[in-house]
């Protein structure tokens, strides 16, 4: 395992806005079928990095790689509009506030991306459709509008939706941090379902208990980077860095109060 | 009042708004046009054509759209544009209410939620695709209200072209005052014709509204 090729490469990755340094030259090694979350306190440049691995926020230096692909490659801006479309059919990602298509039905909302970018024919589409929203549990809600869905049920919907691209890599974006307590279960639990699939998937997260049973690797992130990473046990159990140990305690805290 | 001459006089006044109505339908078509591609422009990731896009903008709102009709009526066969008054009032006018609808359009279309597009994006789809599929049909739900407003301004500044004389409701009040000196009557019949076409296009806008916002 460990002579192989990382299946996700983050090497030396650097974000500033303006003077502000977001991400300080992070690396982060993902192999196949491994689960990461990534923990730090709000500004940490958690999400940021997220969103740097499909490119919605560029980095300003440093590559990331998926397999043999670079994914921030240096490309005249036609090429690489063509280039970083192909790249995110295989990165799927799934936002805090669901984003899914409020016009469009939850199969609509599944089948789009899958006609328009795959050349899938209405019936191919919905099948597939009928499968991942099967998966997800949405099945019986497939002719409704998102409006009409509560928010755990959106997110299983969006989760479907980027499923239906066959990604090679879930990101996950605070996907459980705008529902409420009682339907974070559902989410956590389809992806429970994908770890147990051995899907990659990189989960941005406040949750510790989630992250610590699902999860092959913890990293905490402060300031712009990576303070400590290793096994959710030691992670969180026997934390070495001071900070982390800090971070770890308030969190902890503010759950109970 | 004069009853009978209104009666007398009408006939020629509905025959003016079938101008008007002319005028306003030709000035929505063209200032719409004018707007999808102001609107393009503002939106470009060319920094040359979001200049030419707010630049339009500016100077097409930030004069009076009288004097917009007068330089390109009475100042354009200077530079060598001859144009009829009729089509210069649709040209001015459409110009003019598409510099107002290209902030209309724009203003929807930003204001559809970023996560939108950024859902579009992360599934593949190129910029072009995800505003057409996904930000696109929900800007145009949130642009027929304001749209419908800038159409109802369009209608009244109709009454502007009969300063070039076309033969529009207003020019034609203003003709009959000429021979009857009834100016109460005359502009009473044209403010009235005026306000139905204006409610019935009102109707229209908040129907389409309606039918947007159910599905």
């Amino acid at each position: 395992m460990s002579a192989q090729k990382p299946f996700i490469d983050i090497r030396h990755a650097k974000k500033s806005f303006g003077t502000l340094e977001v991400l300080k030259d992070i690396n982060l090694q993902v192999d196949r079928g491994q689960i990461v979350a990534i923990i730090g306190p709000s500004g940490s440049g958690k999400s940021t990095l997220l969103r740097a691995i499909n490119d919605l926020d560029p980095l300003t230096g440093g590559e990331i790689w998926l397999e043999d692909k670079q994914i921030n490659m240096d490309l005249p801006h036609r090429q690489y509009e063509r280039h970083i479309n192909e790249v995110r059919q295989e990165i799927g990602m799934v936002f805090q506030h669901f984003n899914l298509f409020p016009h469009l039905k939850v199969r609509e909302n599944v089948t789009l991306a899958p006609k328009m970018l795959k050349g899938l024919s209405d019936a191919e589409a919905n099948a597939l459709a009928e499968e991942q929203l099967t998966k997800v549990g949405m099945i019986e809600r497939i002719d409704y509008y998102p409006s009409q869905l509560s928010g755990g049920q959106k997110q299983r919907v969006a989760i479907a939706r980027a499923l239906a691209m066959k990604p090679k890599v879930m990101l996950f974006d605070e996907a459980t941090s705008a529902l409420d307590p009682e339907l974070v279960e559902e989410v956590n639990l389809v992806m429970k379902q994908l770890a147990e699939e051995h899907m990659t998937m990189i989960i941005v997260t406040h949750e510790m208990g989630f992250a610590e049973s699902v999860c092959d690797r913890v990293l905490f992130m402060d300031q712009g980077v990576v303070v400590e990473e290793g096994p959710p046990e030691v992670i969180f159990r026997n934390p070495k860095s001071e900070r982390t140990q800090n971070f770890l305690r308030k969190h902890l805290a503010g759950q109970q109060a | 009042m004069d009853y009978a001459l209104m009666q007398r006089v009408f006939p020629f006044f509905l025959e003016a708004a079938w101008i008007t109505i002319l005028l306003s339908v030709l000035t929505a078509i063209l200032g719409l046009t004018c707007a999808m591609l102001g609107t393009a422009a503002r939106l470009s990731r060319f920094r040359v054509l979001r200049f030419l896009g707010a630049a339009y903008v500016s100077v097409f709102r930030g004069t009076p759209a009288l004097i917009q009709l007068f330089i390109l009526y009475f100042g354009g066969p200077q530079i060598g544009i001859q144009l009829d008054a009729f089509e210069a009032g649709v040209i001015g006018l459409g110009i003019n209410v598409g510099a107002y609808m290209t902030e209309t359009m724009r203003g929807a279309i930003i204001s559809v939620d970023k996560g939108q597009g950024e859902a579009a994006r992360t599934l593949g789809m190129s910029k072009w695709q995800a505003m057409r599929n996904v930000i696109l049909p929900q800007a145009m739900r949130l642009m027929i209200r304001p749209l419908g407003v800038n159409l109802n301004t369009l209608i009244k500044s109709t009454a502007l072209v009969a300063a070039i004389s076309v033969v529009e409701l207003t020019y034609t009040a203003q003709r009959y005052i000429g021979s009857t000196y009834k100016p109460f009557e005359m502009f009473l019949i044209a403010g009235l014709l005026y306000m139905i076409i204006i409610y019935v296009v009102g109707l229209g806008v908040t129907w389409a509204d309606r039918k947007a916002r159910l599905n």
